[in-house]
């Protein structure tokens, strides 16, 4: 038997609409020559971010009428716990529709933490070319990190505790009727 | 915290969601072989043995090839090379490889059960690279990821294998999959070649080239295996050829968008006609592509990757 967390809403529906929105707005300023830019979303949370902040942009004619490419990053193969037992992750595909070489690749993900699995996707997207140079954007920043990662824009820094965790939820990864919301729960994170 | 060590020996007693889920794995690990770089370091620090104690070239070198896409250190050792010559026994041979701490054993053997004797006395995680004529699980696994490729599903699909169904571990993976997935799987083969109560497999069998073929989704050809057959099975290549080879004639009784397929190697004009075999219905290539990603995600499933619990 499980007992339902605590949980508390961090960020509703409107909360989440005007971070992303602010996000695009903070990429759009400040990272550079828009031609070469691409939006890499770290699978499962970051791709639908990504998209969104690529509906943003064309939204406000950043390319003149044109998308700015969305990839996918699959960073599971590049974990540094994938074989410690307990949090077996699923294995997806990684797709990036566009050449890397000298391209300015931001990031996008869900809630940054230890700062591992940028590490890794970082590794990932190495293999795939050379970057100009690479930039990090995340919904959440909730602290604790493992490692010297830092992000160039934040929607939202959360005070958190080690034995907390922050769920996002998105209908198009998550499903349902629900819509987006993020919370913090009293329960240590599950599988990452 | 211990992971349970994981061995693939056979498809049989595999669940038809255990299957799928391989292949979804397997479909993940195949943009890793479109890239620049072809690697990923997931099995970084692993040890794995090609241990092939039966002559193979594309099964090893498909092995090979995904043991060092997933990073993983690759140590082969082949039959006329090793100790096995000398009169030392297969599990002697597996001892001793076993002291070197590999993570996993790739073992190819002329005798069926030989797979299931190491993962009984080894702690490595033993994979079934073809065990006499019992399998061959990552070439039944390969087949299926290649048709569901091409045919968007397998449940429904009419598949005749046609050859050695005897002497044939192609075949009995082949039946173990696709059964379970839902195939109309048909077996066809002359009755010198055909085991009595092939059927309890999950399959139909007939003698009679036509009825296998007709409206067929996939015809797929088995190699004639000289090297396995003790006697002779059939009088001639060219008799062999006109009652149970493929060849434009009898593919064209098959569905118009039918496809063709063979584990290789090709005996061409024997089994297969060289206009099939090069032609538009063939996925003979595709298959061998494919053997490279479902290798990656049988390594790395018995590394204890992948997989949904938890």
């Amino acid at each position: 038997m499980t007992v339902a967390p605590n949980r508390r809403l961090v960020l509703d529906e409107t909360a989440v609409r005007r971070t992303v929105h602010r996000l695009a707005h903070e990429i759009l300023e400040r990272a550079g020559p828009l031609e070469t830019l691409a939006l890499v979303g770290i699978r499962t949370r970051g791709l639908p971010l990504a998209r969104r902040i690529a509906e943003v942009l064309l939204a406000a004619q950043a390319l003149g009428g044109r998308r700015v490419p969305v990839g996918a990053l699959d960073i599971a193969l590049y974990r540094d716990d994938a074989f410690d037992g307990g949090s077996r992750v699923a294995v997806g595909a990684s797709h990036l529709p566009f050449d890397v070489a000298d391209r300015t690749i931001v990031l996008v993900d869900d809630v940054l933490y230890t700062g591992r699995t940028i590490r890794a996707a970082l590794d990932a997207l190495m293999d795939f070319g050379r970057p100009r140079r690479i930039k990090l954007a995340v919904l959440v920043d909730r602290g604790h990190r493992e490692l010297p990662i830092q992000p160039d824009y934040v929607g939202q820094v959360l005070s958190t505790e080690p034995g907390q965790s922050v769920k996002v939820h998105l209908p198009e990864v998550d499903g349902g009727e629900a819509p987006d919301a993020v919370y913090l729960l009293d329960a240590p994170e599950r599988g990452r | 915290m211990s992971t349970q060590r994981r061995h693939l020996l056979e498809l049989a007693p595999l669940s038809a969601h255990e299957i799928t889920e391989l292949l979804d794995l397997a479909e993940s690990f195949q943009d890793i072989s479109q890239r620049r770089i072809k690697k990923v370091p997931a099995l970084r620090g692993m040890t794995v043995v090609l241990l092939f104690l039966e002559a193979s070239t594309r099964t090893r070198t498909s092995f090979e090839l995904a043991a060092k896409r997933l990073s993983a250190d690759t140590l082969s050792i082949a039959g006329g090379t090793s100790s096995v010559v000398k009169g030392e026994t297969l599990l002697d041979t597996a001892r001793n490889l076993a002291a070197m701490s590999p993570d996993i054993i790739v073992l190819r053997h002329k005798h069926s059960g030989a797979p299931h004797l190491l993962a009984r006395s080894l702690d490595a995680s033993i994979v079934n690279a073809g065990d006499g004529g019992h399998e061959h699980p990552t070439q039944g696994l390969l087949d299926a990821l290649t048709i569901r490729q091409h045919k968007k599903r397998i449940a429904g699909l009419k598949v005749a294998i046609i050859g050695d169904i005897a002497h044939s571990r192609v075949a009995r993976s082949g039946i173990a999959a696709l059964s379970k997935l839902g195939a109309d799987v048909w077996v066809c083969g002359p009755p010198t070649m055909m085991p009595p109560g092939v059927e309890s497999l999950g399959c139909r069998a007939t003698f009679d080239r036509t009825t296998a073929v007709r409206n067929a989704d996939v015809v797929m050809m088995l190699r004639i295996q000289k090297e396995r057959m003790t006697e002779e099975l059939f009088p001639s290549d060219r008799e062999y050829s006109q009652r149970y080879g493929l060849d434009s004639g009898v593919l064209a009784l098959a569905r118009p968008d039918a496809l063709v397929m063979h584990p290789g190697p090709i005996n061409r004009g024997v089994e297969l006609a060289p206009e099939v075999a090069d032609g538009p219905a063939s996925i003979i290539l595709d298959q061998v592509a494919n053997g490279i990603a479902v290798r990656m995600a049988v390594l790395y499933h018995c590394a204890g990757g992948g997989g949904g619990e938890a």
